[in-house]
């Protein structure tokens, strides 16, 4: 059977991770720490549904009044001297970054941590046009320093150890001593970062959620590096995909804890910030500019599907990453897109569409450890299921995904009307599970068989069938 | 869904039996020994020779008009008002939870949800309605356990698997070290995402391997196929059993 050339990326991917002893070492260590901490942070199970039941209804109310809450977010935000710009798609939103780093001869711009920045690949982008952008998360950091991009969405190193980490930082650290104490490999790093937010033109920072009702901007962050570069430059650039906006101020708190519980445990976060305004004419601190910009790309057709705008709930916590069997046995890089893991099989194929990213929406085997775990109770099993249908449906197709259809072929087709045919006829069933019984063991190994056998011994096809069985002893099959 | 006693609906004479086409073509006698156990209850039980598959490979493989078909064939095939017996929590699952979501745009939806509502997997079953007491006659043996993930999440019936093993006196269970991982057989995705599938397979049969344990229990024999498929590739002797079997051997 033909594959599509996302079907190939993806095999070649994840032969390359399954392969690699060491990560998987890595990720299963980090994995189970991350899980085990958030299990004992909601341990009461009946107080956590309570609280997941109440960030799921605050995540729906809030999409359900999208447009309006995106324009009060926009008015409030402007009364309080924040400026406003909106981007459809991720090359608008460079432009616009570009834009005000040029307006101000900015060289220098510096990061915190923001997975949309990651989608409109910001960094590539400016590094083309003559302009450092220097990450200064921990994570985010180290990654950097070794070309990469991010293999998880809360902890962008997590498929490193302290060992690699140690190599790199004296690899790549003018004059840093190779050391593996954690400490002092903190310790190197927060030097070495110092200066650059002394040195920082321009912040750039994520949004875990805007609120429409103040027009205030939450950061959530743990190194103080988000505050760093969110107060030290006179700019800050902030940068959030629509659906990030809550209706009020008290929705903060039930979500934050949600937040930062399901993504490492913590009951709350060393630091978070709330910026709702530009320096004031009577402060001593922080920027002289604040821009907000809000990223559609491919976000208002999902809003505008009923069963797909379960997917713009997420309050990107990874738990969803952190407990998923296939996340943990290939980290983020494998599924060669921004957002890996279950949140990304939804995500990506609806943004990017199916014939870039359906293959994602295949990685999972429907176990629902995701479903069990997110904080905002989002419906993944019937996402996947959903884009694995558009994935076939050719025509017109229910969802409108875009690619649907890509993945249609007609042996596939033919194969599932086959399957149909032998399950909706008892009498074919009774003769083709005679054979099977017969020559069960004797099947040439080619297709789904020769896949099963690479690795496991051919199923053991029983002489008589269940049916057979049933009849030989006289039970009842009246009707 | 998880309440441990209670009887839902009050015991009935008789039955439907839900055979899985897993179970059909391989493992023939994990289905009769549920049945068996349902008949020592005094149930009678009636096995409609039109059953074939509750429609779970293209349901999950994007074919939902070819799944359609197939489940319409069930409730054809499962007429009256009778309760569905099901030995596995991934079909049941299906034929309880997927239908309703399956036919949420059918005008037949209301049949639909009629026929999920008297789907019950067997070791829920035999709990929950029968109140079944069991006696342990067997030898002492050192079990393990796998949930199937429909069983534990969707179906959530494992309380019910698990009570009936904790009747079994002689039968001492060493849980695994990830027992609410999946084993990575996920149906179509095991041929797939065989490399992915396999990886899985290969850990969750050295979780078995290291509880020492003499046998391999489950209520889902897709799994079992699977656990048993890669423990036999690696030449490593953990039979595998469905639960109903094992009981049945045992009482």
């Amino acid at each position: 059977m033909t594959k599509t050339a996302d079907v190939v990326a993806f095999e070649r991917n994840v032969t390359k991770a399954l392969d690699d002893g060491q990560l998987r070492r890595n990720l299963r260590s980090a994995m189970t720490t991350l899980s085990q901490r958030r299990r004992a942070l909601f341990a009461d199970a009946e107080a956590f549904e309570q609280l997941r039941a109440q960030g799921q209804s605050i995540r729906r109310r809030a999409l359900s009044r999208l447009p309006e809450l995106l324009e009060q977010l926009e008015a409030r935000c402007t009364d309080n001297g924040i400026q406003v710009h909106w981007a459809e798609t991720t090359a608008e939103a460079n432009a616009i970054c570009l834009d005000i780093i040029r307006r101000h001869g900015a060289q220098r711009v510096i990061k915190g941590k923001s997975m949309v920045s990651e989608e409109m690949h910001l960094n590539h982008f400016l590094e083309e046009q003559g302009i450092e952008a220097l990450e200064t998360d921990l994570g985010e950091y180290i990654i950097q320093l070794d070309g990469e991009t991010p293999s998880h969405i809360i902890v962008p190193a997590i498929h490193k150890n302290k060992d690699q980490i140690a190599h790199l930082f004296h690899d790549r650290i003018p004059n840093a001593p190779y050391t593996e104490v954690v400490e002092e490999l903190n310790a190197i790093a927060r030097q070495e970062l110092r200066e650059k937010f002394r040195a920082g033109e321009v912040g750039v920072s994520g949004v875990n959620f805007a609120v429409a009702e103040t027009g205030t901007l939450c950061l959530v962050e743990n190194e103080g590096n988000g505050r760093m570069c969110t107060t030290a430059p006179p700019v800050h650039i902030a940068l959030m995909g629509l659906e990030k906006v809550v209706e009020k101020l008290q929705d903060v708190p039930p979500l934050l804890r949600l937040l930062t519980g399901s993504a490492t445990g913590q009951p709350i976060t060393t630091y978070f910030n709330m910026i709702t305004a530009p320096r004031q004419p009577d402060e001593r601190d922080g920027p002289q500019e604040v821009h907000l910009v809000i990223l559609d790309n491919g976000r208002s057709s999902i809003y505008g599907d009923p069963e797909r705008r379960a997917t713009l709930q997420c309050i990107r916590c990874g738990a969803c990453l952190n407990h998923c069997p296939i996340y943990t046995r290939l980290g983020g890089h494998a599924y060669g897109h921004v957002y890996p893991g279950p949140i990304g099989s939804i995500l990506t194929p609806q943004l990017e569409g199916l014939d870039e990213a359906g293959v994602m929406a295949s990685a999972s085997t429907f176990c629902g450890a995701c479903e069990e775990v997110c904080p905002v109770k989002i419906p993944f099993t019937e996402i996947l299921r959903m884009l694995r249908n558009e994935a076939y449906a050719r025509g017109e197709s229910e969802h409108d995904v875009k690619g649907h259809g890509y993945r249609y072929t007609t042996v596939e087709a033919l194969s599932w009307k086959s399957w149909a045919l032998y399950n909706t006829s008892p009498g074919l069933a009774r003769i083709g599970s005679q054979i099977l019984g017969k020559l069960g063991q004797h099947l040439p190994m080619i297709g789904p068989l020769k896949e099963w056998t690479r690795t496991r011994t051919s199923p053991p096809f029983a002489p008589k069938s269940l049916h057979q069985l049933a009849q030989e002893r006289g039970l009842d099959h009246d009707r | 869904m998880n309440d441990p006693s209670p009887a839902s609906i009050p015991r009935p004479g008789k039955v439907y039996y839900f055979g899985t086409c897993v179970i059909d073509a391989c493992f023939p006698q994990a289905g009769l020994a549920g049945i068996e156990l349902l008949q020592r209850e005094g149930v009678h039980v009636i096995f409609p020779q039109a059953q074939s598959c509750c429609g779970q490979p293209a349901h999950n493989s994007g074919f939902p008009d070819e799944a359609r078909r197939v489940a319409r064939h069930q409730l054809k095939a499962f007429p009256k008002d009778d309760p569905i017996v099901v030995p596995s929590g991934s079909c049941a699952g299906m034929l309880k939870h997927q239908y309703p979501h399956l036919f949420a745009h059918e005008p037949d939806l209301d049949e639909v949800r009629r026929f999920s509502s008297r789907i019950y997997e067997l070791s829920e079953f035999m709990v929950k309605v029968l109140q079944v007491r069991l006696e342990d006659r067997g030898e002492p043996i050192k079990v393990t356990w796998h949930s199937s993930c429909h069983a534990l999440r969707e179906m959530a019936i494992i309380p019910y698997a698990k009570t009936l093993l904790g009747q079994l006196e002689r039968v001492e269970l060493v849980e695994l070290q990830n027992e609410r991982e999946c084993c990575g057989f996920g149906g179509t995705f095991s041929v797939k995402q065989p490399a992915i599938s396999a990886a899985m397979a290969g850990d969750k049969v050295n979780d078995i391997v290291q509880t020492g344990a003499a046998r391999v229990l489950s209520t889902d024999c897709g799994c079992l196929l699977n656990i048993a498929g890669t423990l036999g590739y690696r030449q490593l002797n953990v039979p595998t059993q469905h639960l109903a079997e094992f009981i049945l051997e045992r009482t």
